[in-house]
């Protein structure tokens, strides 16, 4: 069996599972924000009780993070409800807006609050809740419907989808960062390419990558239609999470012999920095061939692109630089905000580096990612061309129907900040 | 499960996602509150380009101005229909606009599983793209049962695949009567 196989068998209490069965699962953690939160709420009790409890109240996580920083009422209002629920149903894992303990995009939150253990099922109620895959779970985003039925029984049916294996030999070229790597997959196997299908990923280009790097490429497995990315277990997964829970696990590895969908092997060497442009993640070519594309913004943030890693990226381009074209920073967590004071490169901290080039900080959300409401940081309210190391460039995506997303790494869209054009990083880097 | 679907089709094309369906800014209105709901109604397929809107010709306004009902009952999409995010906005926005069914070449999965488990619309696949044999506003007849699709306007027949296993759950509803009619909760 694959690792998602096995992780599936073993929440539905079977030894053996074949692709295509349907089949029970047990959920190790329910995750929701305040977009579908309110809705998942709506469902859970109005079909189990006005006054029902969670089937457990250490697996539910609440992440408010989508539309935070807004004078929008009835986005302030979701907040309330989800407040409300937490209390009421006095829930450990809340991370309460304007609090202490308000984290920012759900995503990153999981991994750096120790939700992301290895072996487990983790269900959210967003698309991008396949980025824990990263740490060799079974993670998959569901709708509210699906939410509410977890929250009262812990339980959902799940179809065993079949596995793409995705071989990425030799170590990454320095300009090359995951971005590149699963943009540069999407446009292979098309934005449809891995429906239904697990996408799982090894050899030593992806295991050189570390844990916020391995997130970027499960994120946006999504963004081929798959229902799951995975990365088997290794010293640097177990590093990370050293630090961040004492949960035991046990590492799941594919079989030798695993029956896979396809199986697809790249040279890390054969990739170079690429750029999705409007209206889809697959339709990408190298930045290197776009440099007649001008630019009226750059956004650097997102589960996908506002990582501590994506921001050194970024800060090696900008530092001793000053951008040409409005650049917003926008770091995914609270953690990843107090980093850039800390983090360096050659000896400057990533605020400054950012500050002096011009460009923008925002508070930690999702922000400008899907738009949201017109007062959010960073929306492209003036039909802007904008580069964004965010996951989705669909029509009106980040703002007016008419502003224009391209989809880039942060190396490349930090380059691209410096000309106004879209600009292949290696021009700074080399 | 309704046997015989009747209505108007509504032709959109490939990858039409999330937020052409619903777009993300409209997300915040109370599903639980009926008359914040119809809102979801009045902005379904609001994200959809104007070319793009009603098919072939394009510029059909799916729902009236401030209105939260569609007079096409019937949508048919291209390749990954619903692809994208996971809010549920988006099959509740074609539910409350009136859709009954969709039939598509083929679908996101999130937004399928959203479909189905909601009980809000029956997603059917074809085996071929359709929009070159329906035109907006055509009348459309779908035999769930006989798995066919009729275009009243040129009497043009086509197969459509199987529900499979999730016909059940159509059939109960969706996921919370199908578990109930399994004794699973």
């Amino acid at each position: 069996m694959t690792i998602t196989e096995k992780i599936l068998a073993r929440h539905a209490g079977k030894k053996n599972v074949t692709a295509g069965d349907n089949i029970w699962v047990d959920a190790d953690i329910l995750m929701t924000h305040d977009v579908c939160g309110p809705g998942t709420i709506g469902i859970f009790q109005s079909h189990f009780g006005k006054h029902a409890k969670v089937w457990d109240r250490e697996k539910v996580v609440i992440i408010p993070d989508h539309y935070i920083f807004t004078q929008d009422p009835h986005a302030k209002r979701n907040v309330e409800i989800l407040r409300k629920f937490a209390s009421e149903e006095e829930l450990p894992h809340y991370y309460d807006v304007g609090t202490e303990q308000y984290k920012g995009v759900c995503h990153v939150t999981l991994a750096e609050e120790g939700f992301n253990v290895p072996g487990s099922v983790i269900f959210g109620t967003d698309s991008h809740t396949c980025t824990a895959g990263a740490f060799g779970l079974f993670a998959t985003g569901i709708g509210n419907t699906d939410g509410a039925y977890i929250m009262g029984t812990g339980k959902l049916w799940v179809k065993v989808p079949q596995t793409m294996h995705f071989i990425v030999d030799e170590t990454l070229p320095e300009y090359v960062m995951a971005k590149d790597v699963i943009l540069r997959i999407i446009g292979d196997i098309g934005f449809d390419g891995a429906t239904y299908r697990a996408m799982e990923f090894s050899g030593e280009g992806i295991h050189c990558m570390n844990m916020e790097e391995r997130m970027t490429l499960c994120n946006m497995v999504i963004e081929a239609g798959a229902k799951n990315g995975v990365i088997a277990v290794d010293q640097t997964t177990n590093d990370f999470l050293q630090s961040r829970t004492d949960r035991t696990f046990e590492s799941v590895e594919s079989d030798a012999n695993s029956v896979y969908f396809s199986m697809t092997r790249y040279n890390s060497r054969t990739f170079e920095p690429m750029v999705a442009k409007p209206y889809s993640p697959e339709n990408v070519e190298p930045a290197k061939n776009l440099g007649e594309i001008k630019l009226d913004q750059c956004y650097i943030g997102s589960c996908t692109g506002g990582k501590v890693t994506d921001f050194v990226a970024a800060a090696k381009i900008l530092k001793g630089n000053t951008v040409k074209v409005k650049t917003c920073i926008v770091p995914a967590t609270t953690t990843v905000n107090q980093l850039l004071s800390t983090e360096k490169v050659d000896g400057q901290n990533l605020k400054e580096i950012f500050e002096n080039a011009g460009a923008q900080i925002g508070p930690p959300s999702c922000a400008a990612c899907l738009g949201g409401p017109q007062d959010t940081f960073g929306r492209l309210n003036h039909d802007e061309v904008c580069i964004s190391t965010t996951n989705r460039n669909f029509p009106g995506r980040m703002g007016t129907p008419n502003s224009k997303t391209f989809l880039a790494s942060p190396l490349t869209a930090a380059a691209s900040a410096l000309t106004g054009k879209i600009t292949d990083p290696r021009e700074y880097l080399i | 499960m309704q046997a015989i679907i009747k209505g108007k089709a509504f032709v959109v094309g490939d990858n039409v996602d999330t937020d052409q369906i619903i777009p993300a800014h409209h997300l915040v209105y109370d599903l639980d509150d009926p008359k914040e709901r119809q809102l979801y109604g009045r902005y379904a397929f609001s994200g959809v380009p104007k070319n793009e809107s009603g098919l072939p010709d394009g510029s059909v306004p799916f729902v009236p101005e401030n209105q939260s009902k569609s007079e096409f009952q019937i949508v048919i999409g291209g390749k990954n229909f619903g692809c994208g995010s996971s809010r549920e906005h988006a099959p509740v926005a074609l539910h409350m606009a009136g859709v009954k069914a969709v039939v598509a070449q083929s679908y996101a999965r999130i937004f399928y599983r959203n479909s189905v488990d909601g009980g809000l619309i029956i997603p059917l696949e074809s085996e071929e793209n359709l929009s070159e044999m329906i035109r907006t506003n055509d009348m459309i007849e779908i035999d769930i049962e006989g798995k066919e699709l009729i275009n009243m306007a040129t009497s043009k027949t086509v197969k459509l695949k199987s529900l499979g296993d999730v016909e059940a759950i159509i059939d109960a509803g969706g996921i919370f009567e199908y578990a109930k009619m399994q004794n699973l909760i």
